[in-house]
Order: C-alpha cells, then sequence, then structure tokens
C-alpha cells in the first residue's frame, strides 16, 4: 500500500465469518425463515375474486394495470395508495433506526439475509472459519476445485429461486411456472430472472459487505437517524480494557480473543467504536457473551448500547432502562406520523367508491349550433366499474331541466361497462334554440352515473357552453 | 499544494493538498470500483461502433449493426398493418348503410378516421371539425349534399367541384349581380333571413320565388341533389349577416374539396367518413 501505483485501488479483504451461537443468531435465523418464507410463499397464495379476476392472492397485473393485494385492487390512478405505503415503510425505518439503529440492515434487509444464506452454505461446504482460511490461502487442487464449483452451484441455484420468485408476483404463478419449464414463457420473464440470478450470485456470493460500504445509501441517510440515544451495538471499553489475558487482575474484562472480531460479517472490529461498517447484526454480541460465560464473567462485554449512557456507566452506575431510550420525542413523533399515514390511508381505502366516472368536455369547439338554432356541448365520459361482473350504467344530467342528454351510438341512456374496465362514452347535451343555456356563456351542469344494479351513484360537475350571444 | 508524504498519525500517505494546514488523506477505491468504470468505458466506444453515433460533415456513422431508428418505425408500421390487414379488408366490403354503429369494425374503422382526418381534413375542416368560414363545420346535423354515411363516403372520395374527378358533386350558382338590380339585391337579403316563417307578397318574397327556388327550394328548405343549402335553418356556410348575404347573392360563391378518393385508399376513405358520421351530426 505504500507505492504510487498501488495506491490507485484497494484490493478487497476478504472476510471469513465464524459459526456463532446466542440469542440474536436465533432472532437472525428465525427472521430470515421468515422473510424468506414471505419471498417465496407468497405468489402462490389463492385468493378468490370472482369469474373474471386473478385469483392470486398479490399479484401486479402491468399489462392489465392493476394491483392485486388480497381484498384490494388498486387502479393506476389510485397509485398514491402505493406512494402512501411508502412514505410509511421509509417513516418506519426512521421509527426504528432513531430507536435501534440499523436494525434494518442487520436482520431483514435482502443483501444480510441472502448474504447470511450464501455463507451459510459456504460454512456447510468449505467448512467454518479456520477451514476456509486454509483453503482460501491453498493452492488450486483438485479438492479446492470441487468445493468452490459446489458451493457455486448452490448459490446459483439459490439465485435461480430468487430471481423465479420474483417473476411469479407479475403472472398467475402456476401457469407462468408449468410456461416457464415449457420454455413458452415471454422472454422478458427469463431476462427478469436470468439477470436475478447473477445479481444475487454475485451481491450474496462476492459482493457481500462491499454493497453496504460502497452501494448502498442507506447507511449514508441512517446517520441522520440516530442520536446519543439510539441503542446500537458498542463495546464497553471502560470494562473491558486494558486487554490483558484472564487471570491478570489489573486487566480488564477483554481478554482479546477475537471471537467478536471473527465472527462479523464485516470485517471490522466493534472494540475500534462505532463505525460507518457496522451493520448492527449483534452476532458480535452473542460470540463476546459466549466467551464472557465461559470464563465465568458478567455478559454484555458488547451489548446494545446507548451513547448517552457512557458517562454512568463510566461512573459506575447502572444504565438507563431501555424504554427510556426508545420512547423519546423523536421516536414518538416518527410513530404519530406515521399512525396518521397509516389511519387516513385505511380511510381512504373505506370510503373508497366502487364506481367512479370523470368528465371532460370536448373543448373543440366549445359549441355547436344545430340547424334549428339549437346548441350542442359534446362530453368525452370515462365511466369505472370496479366490479367483478358488467353493470349497467345510467347517465343523467342535472343542473338545467332543459337540456337533453344522448349517448353517442345509442338510443338509451344507460350503457354497459365491461367489469373491472373503464368505458369511455361519448354523451351529447343539446339546448333548445333561445333556451337559457343556449342563449347563456356558461350554465353549471352535474352529471351523475348510477349502477343500476344497486343504486351506487358518482357524480362530476361540469359546464354547458351557450353560444353567449356570439354566433 | 504540498508533496505526498506520510501521516504520522494513520500511517497513511496523504493526497498532497493542503487547505490552510489541513490534509487530505488517500483513500484508494476499491479495485473493483475501477475495473466496472474501465468496462463502462470499454462498453461506451464499442457502443458508438456498433451504432449510430460519430457526427460526420453530412449524417453520422451508420454503426456496424445497421440499426436505425426509422427502419424500427417502418417494422412496426408494417408489423401493424399486418395486424390490422383483415379489419381492412372488412372494412372496404363492408355494406355501409348497415354499418353496425356498436361493431368492433366501426370502433376500428372511427379510430383509423380521427388519424386520416387529422392529416388530411384538419386543414380545412379544423381539428375539431367544426369548420370555418367557407369550410363546412361537420359536428352540427346540417348537410349540404346528403349526411348519411354513404353519402358522406360519396363525397369524400369524389368531392365537390373539382376537376380532376368526373364524378365530383356538381352545381353552380350564379352571380346575380349580373342578373339584378341593386335595390333587388337588398331586397333578397332582407327577405331570406326570415326564411322559414316569411312574407312571400314582399318583393323579396317574389324576388325569391322567381330567381331561387328553382335550385334551394319554394320555402328555401334547399335541395340535397344539387347542393343547393338550406336557407331557413340557423346555419351559414358563408355568413347570414347582410353584408355576407350581400357578397353571396352578388358574386355567388364556389367551394371545392378534392377527391379523397384519388390519394386515399378505399379504407381510409370509408374509415374517415365513419368517422365524420360518427361526430354528432351523421345521419
Ligand atoms: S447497508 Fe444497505 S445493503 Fe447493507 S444491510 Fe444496510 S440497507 Fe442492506
Ligand atoms: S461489529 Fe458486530 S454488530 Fe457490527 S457488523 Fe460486525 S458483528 Fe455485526
Amino acid at each position: 500500500m505504500n507505492t504510487t501505483s498501488e495506491n490507485l485501488y484497494a484490493a478487497r479483504e476478504p472476510i471469513f465469518p465464524k459459526r456463532v451461537y446466542g440469542k440474536f443468531r436465533n432472532l437472525k435465523w428465525a427472521v430470515m425463515l421468515v422473510t424468506l418464507g414471505i419471498y417465496y410463499l407468497t405468489p402462490w397464495i389463492r385468493w378468490d375474486r370472482g369469474p373474471n379476476l386473478p385469483d392470486q392472492a398479490v399479484l401486479v397485473d402491468l399489462a392489465g394495470r392493476r394491483f392485486y393485494f388480497f381484498w384490494i385492487e388498486i387502479w393506476p390512478h389510485e397509485f398514491y395508495f402505493v406512494a402512501g405505503l411508502l412514505i410509511m415503510a421509509g417513516l418506519g425505518l426512521f421509527l426504528f433506526t432513531s430507536a435501534l439503529g440499523r436494525v434494518w440492515c442487520g436482520y431483514t434487509c435482502p443483501q444480510t439475509v441472502w448474504t447470511d444464506l450464501f455463507i451459510l452454505v459456504e460454512r456447510w461446504i468449505e467448512g467454518d472459519r479456520n477451514a476456509r482460511v486454509k483453503l482460501h490461502r491453498a493452492n488450486w487442487s483438485l479438492r479446492k476445485a470441487r468445493l468452490r464449483m459446489t458451493k457455486w452451484i448452490v448459490w446459483a441455484l439459490i439465485g435461480l429461486a430468487t430471481g423465479g420468485a420474483w417473476v411469479f408476483y407479475f403472472a398467475d404463478a402456476p401457469t407462468l411456472m408449468r410456461d416457464l419449464v415449457a420454455l413458452q414463457a415471454a422472454p422478458v420473464a427469463y431476462v427478469t430472472i436470468a439477470v436475478l440470478t447473477a445479481t444475487t450470485f454475485v451481491f450474496g456470493g462476492f459482493m457481500r459487505e462491499q454493497v453496504c460500504i460502497y452501494m448502498c445509501p442507506w447507511p449514508r441517510i441512517q446517520g441522520a437517524m440516530m442520536d446519543n440515544d439510539t441503542l446500537t451495538v458498542g463495546y464497553r471499553d471502560w470494562r473491558g480494557e486494558p486487554r490483558g489475558k484472564a487471570r491478570d487482575a489489573s486487566a480488564g474484562d477483554c481478554v482479546d480473543c477475537m471471537a467478536c472480531v471473527n465472527v462479523c460479517p464485516m470485517g471490522i472490529d466493534i472494540r475500534d467504536g462505532q463505525q460507518m461498517e457496522c451493520i448492527t447484526c449483534a452476532l458480535c454480541i452473542d460470540a463476546c457473551d459466549d466467551v464472557m460465560v465461559k470464563l465465568g464473567r458478567e455478559r454484555g462485554l458488547v451489548d446494545y448500547l446507548a451513547l448517552s449512557d457512557a458517562p454512568r456507566e463510566e461512573a459506575g452506575e447502572k444504565p438507563r432502562p431501555i424504554w427510556h431510550h426508545v420512547l423519546r420525542p423523536r421516536t414518538i413523533l416518527y410513530t404519530c406520523i406515521w399512525a396518521a399515514f397509516g389511519l387516513a390511508m385505511v380511510y381512504a381505502l373505506f370510503i373508497r367508491p366502487e364506481i367512479e366516472m370523470t368528465v371532460a368536455p370536448v373543448r373543440n369547439p366549445t359549441f355547436v349550433t344545430l340547424s334549428d338554432g339549437a346548441v350542442r356541448n359534446t362530453y368525452e365520459l370515462r365511466l369505472r366499474n370496479k366490479h367483478g361482473q358488467a353493470r349497467m350504467f345510467g347517465v343523467h344530467v342535472s343542473g338545467d331541466l332543459s337540456l337533453n342528454l344522448s349517448l353517442e351510438a345509442t338510443a338509451y341512456s344507460a350503457v354497459q361497462v365491461p367489469a373491472d374496465d373503464t368505458l369511455r362514452v361519448r354523451v351529447y347535451l343539446t339546448a333548445a334554440a333561445a333556451s337559457d343555456p343556449a342563449t347563456q356563456s356558461e350554465t353549471p351542469i352535474r352529471f351523475w352515473v348510477e349502477d343500476l344494479g344497486n343504486g351506487e351513484r358518482a357524480h362530476s360537475n361540469s359546464i354547458f357552453n351557450g353560444s353567449g350571444g356570439r354566433q | 499544494m504540498g508533496e505526498p508524504r506520510k501521516d504520522d498519525l494513520t500511517g497513511r500517505e496523504t493526497m498532497g493538498h493542503d487547505f490552510d494546514g489541513i490534509e487530505e488523506l488517500n483513500t484508494p477505491m476499491p479495485r473493483w470500483w475501477l475495473i466496472c468504470f474501465y468496462l463502462t468505458i470499454i462498453w461506451g466506444i464499442g457502443y458508438t461502433i456498433a451504432f449510430p453515433a460519430w457526427p460526420m460533415i453530412s449524417g453520422a456513422t451508420a454503426g456496424v449493426l445497421g440499426y436505425s431508428t426509422r427502419g424500427e418505425v417502418s417494422e412496426q408500421i408494417e408489423a401493424h398493418e399486418a395486424a390490422n390487414a383483415e379489419l381492412v379488408s372488412e372494412l372496404v366490403s363492408v355494406d355501409l348503410a348497415a354499418f353496425d354503429p356498436q361493431s368492433d369494425l366501426h370502433r376500428y374503422a372511427v379510430a383509423r378516421g380521427a388519424s386520416v382526418f387529422r392529416a388530411q381534413c384538419s386543414q380545412c375542416h379544423g381539428s375539431g371539425a367544426a369548420g370555418a368560414k367557407g369550410y363546412p363545420n361537420l359536428l352540427d346535423n346540417d348537410w349540404i349534399w346528403g349526411g348519411a354515411l354513404e353519402e358522406i363516403a360519396r363525397t369524400v372520395r369524389h368531392g365537390i367541384r373539382n376537376e380532376t374527378d368526373t364524378d365530383a358533386h356538381w352545381s353552380e350558382m350564379p352571380a346575380f349581380g349580373d342578373l339584378l338590380e341593386g335595390d333587388e339585391i337588398s331586397a333578397l337579403v332582407d327577405f331570406i333571413p326570415t326564411l322559414p316563417v316569411a312574407d312571400w307578397d314582399s318583393p323579396g318574397g317574389v324576388l325569391f320565388t322567381d330567381n331561387c327556388a328553382s335550385c334551394h327550394g319554394d320555402t328555401g328548405l334547399g335541395d340535397r341533389s344539387q347542393g343547393a343549402p338550406n336557407l331557413a335553418d340557423a346555419i351559414w356556410l358563408y355568413g347570414g349577416d347582410p353584408d355576407s348575404l350581400t357578397q353571396t347573392v352578388t358574386y355567388s360563391r364556389f367551394g371545392v374539396m378534392p377527391a379523397w378518393g384519388q390519394r386515399l385508399t378505399e379504407a381510409d376513405v370509408r374509415a374517415v367518413s365513419a368517422y365524420v358520421h360518427a361526430l354528432g351530426g351523421g345521419e
């Protein structure tokens, strides 16, 4: 690293995290099981919506421009629900980060979960840390090639399953599965699977901590969410230092066994203090607790702690209780904003109508004079039927009794709107010659649409343009 | 700017920058990052060789893959036409007098006609088909040469008073300035706007019966077979005010429309007729 030519780049230091046992490791296994389970199984859940709609519980129908989520169906113009969910997800991250530091990174981020899974596979095939370090240093041999190949194949299979599961969210899963196997699925499905297989393989197998350190914006943002009361993984240096042998009575509790360093998936030493690289996976806590218990010392040399407790603890006092750190104006504020968004969205969801109408007056020209002197306006109505069956929609107008309404290409004032669809109809309003709407320049009107099946109504305001004295 | 030196505290090299005593440590970029960076440069150069890129004096390098956006568009147009071939053949054979406005074919014809209209007809009739002085409004229910679908199609196909199509609608109003005196023309101009509830014994009424009724009808309701406009309705192609009427009666009018059958395909003629017919005034 000293000559100028070498300084142009830094080679990645390989990391060989060691197996660890403990409560946080168990928690992480559980989280991995749940998150991977949700990811892989969700597309296979069925949900009956009637004959005209898909029966997949969670489905992003890009071609049909619908998003189905169990009993909820989102149309493109309701994208604010998705935006709201993203805002809630963001605020949720703010909340958790300000309370517990990078818990998202340490437990639930896909990068962490898949890397964890890949390291598990690596350990099964190549052995624990020492065996892997040895294999890494060894020259290429038949055995090394065999172990590497096995590992890479298993990784690639996991990658394939990851990419494979992704596409099922965008099409009927059983059908797509059959098509994929029969090599009849759309090319975009194969391309998506290939890309995601490759990224999973590379990110989980080789990039690992580099993704978090160099690529991900989230660690930088999180810094702004944390303060001295945030509980995060730290080292009680006042208790551990100076490091020394276990028998050395003058030394602190840290016996410099390197257990915490050896298990760290980010390849750092938590005893150097909080670092940008630390994803707070808490594995070093498990590793250190293990050592402390064996030595008969109190656990928690490496632990979740808040910076604000450090001076108290150094003075020999007890740290403040956890709720004291978690419940503070900042987290309460985040919770309130988060809940406000949630309630607003639930409310919006419940008052959402099943039928809707938008009215666009044709403005080129604004009105037409007919041969008997009557004045006609044209409107384009979009009638939206969110039901799973076709419905008859009646259309009428209020605002001036002299207006005569007729629909394009039919003698009736009702049309059939297909199931789960929007129908565009041209509507003509005619005002008799010399009537008020025909001679005034503008008459406010209101269109009504009624579902003739159940009487549900919707309305939309508009304007009738008369000649206003112009010819 | 100082010399790069070793920083005592960290043991790392500095960049040699010195800002009021603040120095910057050399933190090298990761190797994979640099490799990716070089790969993008190579990719970029390769891209400009494969695709049209470098500007030359006239035009640009064509790229070895032979790709062009125009080529892509014409492929898409061809694919589109192939996909619509069946609808087009149905459209040219459908009986216009019995064209079902609820059918898919009709919807296709109207959509196709809308784009034909915008390209070919909007220059005179306006993009919203509302017309202008001398160019009929196609939205209303007044038709000079007939408003049924097959009549509209005939007008579109052969045009009006053009000299390129022998089947074009043809009629010519005399310039009454050569035949009548000035006060007679004024009397007519006074009389015509009072139609249809008119005083037929007035000088204008008598003049109308003698000079105009043969084409515009005894009661001024017009005659579509010779393209004589209805003078008793509220619609005036060249204006219903006294000045415009005096102009019309004195010098006559001679509106021309091209024979679109000579420029458009039969499918386009039928499509644009269906579109115009569906604008609200079709009969
Ligand atoms: S730093 Fe980014 S990629 Fe890494 S664990 Fe955190 S969120 Fe995930
Ligand atoms: S220092 Fe500890 S908590 Fe941080 S990443 Fe390493 S093992 Fe996880």
